[in-house]
């Protein structure tokens, strides 16, 4: 299905995206769909999939993706970014994209730093957790992006997922890419591995995973 | 011909219209708002028109971007502080080579400045971007050229694929005269989108290597001189037996109009030279003048942004004085005044 992957060994992400276009070619969307990419790990995905890609900016993939939408209103519209693209950097475009129901699908890879960067904060970095740039632990509760963005629309469909469940992610995408149908905003955030940043291995990527269930609650966000 | 009685805003928005752009995104700035309240007026029209007033510059920048990369005529109008913010956008048009066009209605600055008139949004309308993107940016002295060369703006941005400025200002833009637009006889060019169901394209504006980005940008480069050959536009008043010439663009170039028939009328052998694309530039009418000529004198309301152009762009020590008024407005007798004192 996909092209040789440069998302480093065990990353969450192609995962994310594999099962992405799985879902696509089973509602028979691959050529209508397009994939925006945001820059961050994210931009690694734009030759993985047989499918139209393209790179956008750092935070700037909602708004492009809308830009292209808004253009061609038959097509299925993805934007594809991190959690510091969409909850940092790109906040005001996302929360106003959602608010006017953009009839598009936006996928947070949800990792809980900045990782192309090295493992920086990001806004959903946990309370205590290490990086570049809180060495001592974060003093600060993480964002929690598909929470906030319900108050602004009743209409989408906002869910949460973790990578390591496939068949609850293959459920949020098709639900997403129903709502993106029936001309509703959708958001999934998916909690996506990042051994190398979280410096764990095996197991404790899973356990890890998990222990961020508790503080980013899994499922539909209503 | 019939004349209209129309706003340099409303020209934009004939001229947009009539270029077959079908959608605008944009966000109030003074003095570029009344190009967004005049093109929403359009939609209410016509419901082939679309537009968005989103949260940002940035968001209508990147909305822009979506949709000419779906193959949509799709346009934005700015200034100031605006400018500065859809750097962002129109350094991702720079760099995937979209047909990106933006109206920059200059204002003073740095910062908020003022909110009416300056020149002093040229560097930044041709070299905004990080890196070293291409722009085609043209600059009207009057509505008919607004109309001209706003049309122009798609129609080369969509054919050689660069992103396209038309760099106005506010004393323009709320310049309101009677005005003939029917006699342009400009034939659109289709716009083609670059993906769609048809095609299966990975596109991107980073690369892994060094040697890619460099191939990337010498080819463009290479695009944007053939391009030049063809784009390149300026108005050269004065030819035979003249000592040293004006240069000036924009409205200024209206002004300096008058006074060079003033100077000629007291004796002065002088010409005028009006660069209506900045970027790129009449070079090689710039130096074709040059030779004959043993100054400049450039006029602007900026510090010296087109005189920095003027010497970029000649091969030969010319000596250059000038009258410099950053964000203000200059008029016939001050240009008289000051080339007669700069002599």
């Amino acid at each position: 299905m996909s092209k040789y992957s440069k998302f480093c060994p065990g990353c969450g992400q192609p995962i994310v995206l594999q099962t992405l276009y799985r879902i696509l070619q089973k509602r028979g969307d691959t050529a209508k769909a397009v994939l925006g990419l945001d820059i961050g790990c994210s931009l690694l995905a734009w030759d993985l999939l047989p499918m139209n890609t393209f790179q956008t900016h750092h935070g700037r993939v909602t708004p492009t993706m809308m830009g292209y939408k808004r253009a061609k209103k038959d097509s299925v519209c993805i934007a594809y970014t991190g959690d510091g693209g969409a909850y940092a950097i790109g906040l005001q475009s996302l929360l106003w994209a959602a608010k006017r129901n953009e009839p598009i699908t936006v996928i947070v890879a949800n990792n809980t730093v900045y990782a192309m960067t090295g493992g920086q904060a990001s806004p959903t970095t946990m309370k205590g957790q290490k990086t570049g740039t809180t060495p001592s632990g974060s003093n600060n509760d993480p964002m929690l992006g598909p929470e906030l963005i319900r108050s602004l629309n009743p209409k989408a469909f906002i869910a949460r997922v973790s990578g390591a469940e496939i068949p609850a992610l293959e459920d949020a995408l098709t639900k997403a890419f129903d709502a993106q149908k029936q001309g509703n905003f959708s958001l999934v955030e998916v909690l996506a591995f990042c051994p190398t940043n979280w410096k764990v291995q095996g197991k404790e990527m899973l356990q890890y995973v998990e222990n961020m269930k508790t503080v980013f609650p899994v499922g539909e966000v209503r | 011909m019939e004349k209209e009685f129309l706003t340099g805003s409303e020209v934009v928005v004939r001229a947009c219209k009539e270029a077959g752009a079908r959608s605008m995104y944009g966000y109030p700035i003074t003095p570029g708002t009344e190009i967004l309240s005049h093109w929403i007026l359009e939609t209410e029209k016509n419901k082939d028109l679309k537009y968005l007033q989103t949260e940002d510059e940035i968001a209508s920048g990147f909305a822009v971007c979506g949709a000419v990369i779906a193959g949509e005529k799709s346009f934005t109008a700015t200034a100031g502080p605006g400018t500065v913010l859809m750097q962002d956008a129109m350094s991702m048009a720079d760099g995937m080579r979209l047909p990106f066009v933006a109206i920059i209605a200059q204002r003073g600055g740095p910062s908020s400045g003022t909110v009416i008139y300056s020149q002093q949004e040229v560097n930044l309308a041709i070299h905004g971007g990080n890196g070293e993107g291409m722009r085609l940016v043209y600059s009207p002295s009057n509505l008919e050229e607004l109309y001209t060369y706003t049309r122009k703006a798609f129609n080369n941005a969509w054919k050689y694929r660069f992103p396209a400025v038309v760099l106005t200002d506010g004393f323009l833009l709320k310049t309101k005269q009677n005005i003939s637009l029917n006699s342009l006889n400009i034939t659109n060019e289709t716009p083609v989108a670059l993906v769609d169901e048809q095609s299966q394209k990975n596109i991107r504006n980073i690369y892994t290597f060094e040697e890619e980005l460099r191939e990337v940008l010498e080819n463009s480069k290479k695009d944007f001189l053939t391009m030049a050959k063809e784009v390149i536009e300026y108005e050269l008043i004065h030819e035979e037996g003249v000592e040293s010439c004006i240069i000036a663009h924009g409205i200024v170039a209206g002004a300096a109009k008058e006074a060079v028939e003033i100077l000629r009328e007291q004796g002065e052998k002088v010409a005028l030279f009006i660069p209506k694309t900045l970027s790129p530039f009449p070079q090689n009418k710039l130096n074709e003048i040059a030779k004959n000529m043993h100054s400049f004198f450039v006029v602007e309301s900026s510090m010296g942004q087109l005189q920095d152009l003027v010497k970029q762009n000649l091969f030969e020590a010319r000596e250059i004085k000038g009258l410099f008024k950053p964000a203000v407005g200059i008029e016939t007798e001050e240009i008289v005044e000051a080339f007669i004192q700069s002599k």
